[in-house]
């Protein structure tokens, strides 16, 4: 789960973290007032979960209250990469000597808290590692001591920080890391966080990501979720505890097990792209899926009106395919979709699960064997529609 | 012996009192599984399927002397489950587990390592060496015995690949699935290892996702210490970036862990990389 910047930001300020003094607007006016009381210049910041606002014309800077109104007013409500913005921060403009780039993540590989620093901070992290690698300190923490004063000392010297922001700079390192940890984040990243020209420091930027496996102890956390970005089939599919992503295709998927549902979206990729033809959506339906968890995860996909063929492929392991195909059935029965079906269903009971699928005599539904011959038909079946 | 388990593995199942653990605890045993008895706190002295319930790892391993166990305990208490078992001394913990949190996992990880205990997982469908044990949740149809190693990231698409190759007349000496979570026990490259010195093992089948850098990890061990054919498929694509596939380690995250970049790494350490997943039998003949 993704957190705002304020929201962030705020958190941040929980752990003793040094932040501009910005509140948040929902309106124009909200933006005057909030600029009105800072005075002076300040930047407003389109609050949107997407990379590249500032490229967009999310972030203007703002010499008094009432260019501040306009800029807001020309933020809020905009479109960044297809999300609409609905807030925009209000900070007060920072006196920036130098940025620097701080955040700790979970270390895949390592299986180990990592702290990331770099006097060239700013910029994207992911186009630093890639042009400049060696500008980048690395730290890992081990996860029952945590973060020791030394590991400190390490990284500030490593990193060439002056000496005068040393205390400053492990003061908000300790308070980042506690704040990783109590949030339970795989991600805590202050970019930049800036020395002004009095020598303090100060995170004008941050990102927080919260771990959803730990959701259900971050209660205060998964209130500040903001789904206004998420798509209604999305938002749905989540509370009916199915995994479900829309993609932009026309083959709606439906497959038990994560992997084998993102193999299913490349088979049809594979066999359909020469056409335009691909997934439009990965869908994993898990094991033991009930009759009603069928129905709903059907309705899901064909809330999408790009879904010309709905492509089934169900691997009975555990799972027994006869059991899968009378969920279809009564899945079908229910929805009533008016596109083709391709339906695959291989492993424990497939022949008893086919039997009863063909018995069914449903129009505009084709069986398939292999996954490759299921990817094929429902291709097919798009390739026919007009 | 094939790698990690054989017939001669004694298992404890955490978990077996309840309705997963106890489901899967059955299929093992019928598939010739040593499993010695379970643990359910609360629930000392009971009895399953002829086996006895204990309370504790800890008295359970002293009883039975235990080697293995799997955890099917639900995600809060994995974690601690899986803590216990390798306090109590086992030497090889398989955790099925989805939804456990990653900093949970970090601190698990750790304690393992410190008491010289392997663990499978989580968020993984178990081991399975065909025709000897089955540790976990694959089901038994999807193989036979044979000499090809199969390593997964994953629990349906395994399955898939493994009926291809049965289907194909290719028998497996050992399927391990590593899961799908970002933090795992054991990875890719240190289950190559084991099939490369497994007399057993001929050939090894890899299949991998999105997200992180384990396959790229694995390609370089395959180029400069395997001495074994590898075939392998990685899942994914089809998947844009920045989203999370199901699992909760398959996302490509800034141009990171995509698969393109993946299939190049493995074709470039000389694997043999199918387009397709049931084209990996004919890439093992």
């Amino acid at each position: 789960m993704k957190l705002h910047e304020y929201q962030s930001k705020f958190l941040f300020r929980e752990f003793g973290i040094p932040i501009p003094l910005g509140k948040v607007a929902a309106s124009a006016d909200e933006a005057y007032a909030i600029a009105s009381d800072l005075g002076g210049v300040v930047v407003v910041k389109a609050q949107v979960h997407v990379g590249g606002r500032g490229k967009a014309g999310g972030v203007k800077v703002a010499r008094n209250a009432d260019e501040a109104r306009q800029y807001a007013d020309d933020i809020i409500g905009m479109d960044i990469k297809g999300l609409r913005v609905e807030k925009a921060l209000i900070d007060p403009g920072a006196d920036i000597q130098q940025e620097i780039y701080l955040a700790i993540t979970n270390d895949r590989s390592a299986g180990k808290p990592l702290i990331m620093t770099s006097m060239e901070g700013g910029m994207d992290i992911e186009e630093l590692n890639r042009q400049r690698p060696e500008a980048i300190v690395r730290e890992h923490i081990d996860p029952f001591a945590g973060l020791q004063d030394y590991q400190m000392t390490f990284i500030a010297s490593a990193m060439g920080l002056p000496r005068a922001q040393w205390r400053a700079f492990g003061k908000i390192l300790r308070g980042l890391y506690q704040c990783y940890t109590d949030s339970d984040a795989e991600l805590a990243e202050i970019n930049p966080l800036v020395i002004t020209g009095a020598g303090e420091l100060l995170a004008v930027d941050g990102k927080v990501i919260i771990d959803d496996n730990a959701l259900f102890r971050q209660s205060a956390l998964v209130e500040q979720r903001d789904t206004s970005g998420e798509p209604e089939s999305e938002r749905l599919a989540r509370e009916a505890g199915i995994t479900y992503i829309k993609l932009e295709g026309q083959i709606g998927c439906m497959v038990n097990g994560a992997g084998l549902a993102m193999t299913t979206m490349d088979m049809t990729k594979l066999y359909g792209d020469a056409d335009g033809i691909g997934p439009a959506n990965f869908l994993d339906i898990g094991g033991g899926a009930t009759p009603e968890q069928v129905a709903a995860a059907l309705r899901i996909i064909l809330s999408d009106a790009n879904v010309r063929c709905v492509l089934f492929n169900i691997f009975g392991g555990i799972t027994r395919c006869d059991e899968v195909a009378d969920g279809i059935l009564t899945a079908y029965n229910e929805v009533k979709p008016s596109v083709p079906m391709v339906i695959r269903l291989q492993g424990t009971n497939a022949a008893a699960g086919n039997k009863i699928i063909s018995e069914a005599r449903i129009p505009n539904l084709f069986s398939a064997d292999t996954l490759t011959e299921a990817a094929q038909r429902a291709v097919a079946a798009v390739k026919e529609q007009p | 012996m094939s790698i990690l388990i054989d017939r001669s593995a004694k298992v404890l199942v955490q978990g077996i009192t309840g309705r997963q653990g106890g489901f899967h605890a059955r299929l093992m045993m019928e598939y010739g599984t040593d499993v010695v008895g379970g643990v359910t706190p609360g629930k000392g002295g009971e009895w399953f399927e002829g086996k006895p319930v204990f309370d504790t790892m800890r008295s359970a391993v002293e009883t039975t002397n235990a080697d293995v166990s799997l955890v099917t305990v639900p995600a809060r208490f994995a974690g601690d489950a899986v803590m216990e078992a390798a306090d109590a001394g086992i030497r090889l913990v398989i955790c099925l587990t989805e939804h456990i949190p990653v900093a949970d996992m970090m601190r698990v990880l750790a304690f393992c390592r410190g008491r010289g205990t392997r663990l499978i997982g989580p968020n993984c469908p178990g081991v399975m060496t065909p025709g000897q044990a089955k540790v976990g949740i694959i089901p038994a149809m999807v193989a036979t015995p044979g000499n090809v190693g199969v390593v997964s990231k994953s629990g349906t698409l395994t399955y898939e690949v493994g009926f291809a190759m049965k289907n194909a007349g290719i028998g497996i000496s050992t399927i391990v699935g590593i899961g799908g979570d970002p933090v795992i026990g054991t990875t890719f490259v240190e289950v190559l290892e084991m099939f490369e010195n497994d007399p057993e093992t001929e050939k090894v089948a890899l299949l991998g996702e999105i997200g992180g850098s384990a396959e790229i990890v694995a390609a370089d061990y395959i180029k400069n210490a395997m001495t074994k054919p590898v075939a392998a498929f990685i899942a994914g694509r089809s998947a844009p970036p920045g989203k999370r596939m199901g699992h909760a380690g398959a996302i490509v995250d800034g141009g990171e862990g995509s698969a393109d970049e993946k299939i190049q790494a493995l074709e470039a350490a000389g694997a043999r990389v199918a387009a397709n997943p049931e084209e990996i039998p004919g890439l093992l003949f």
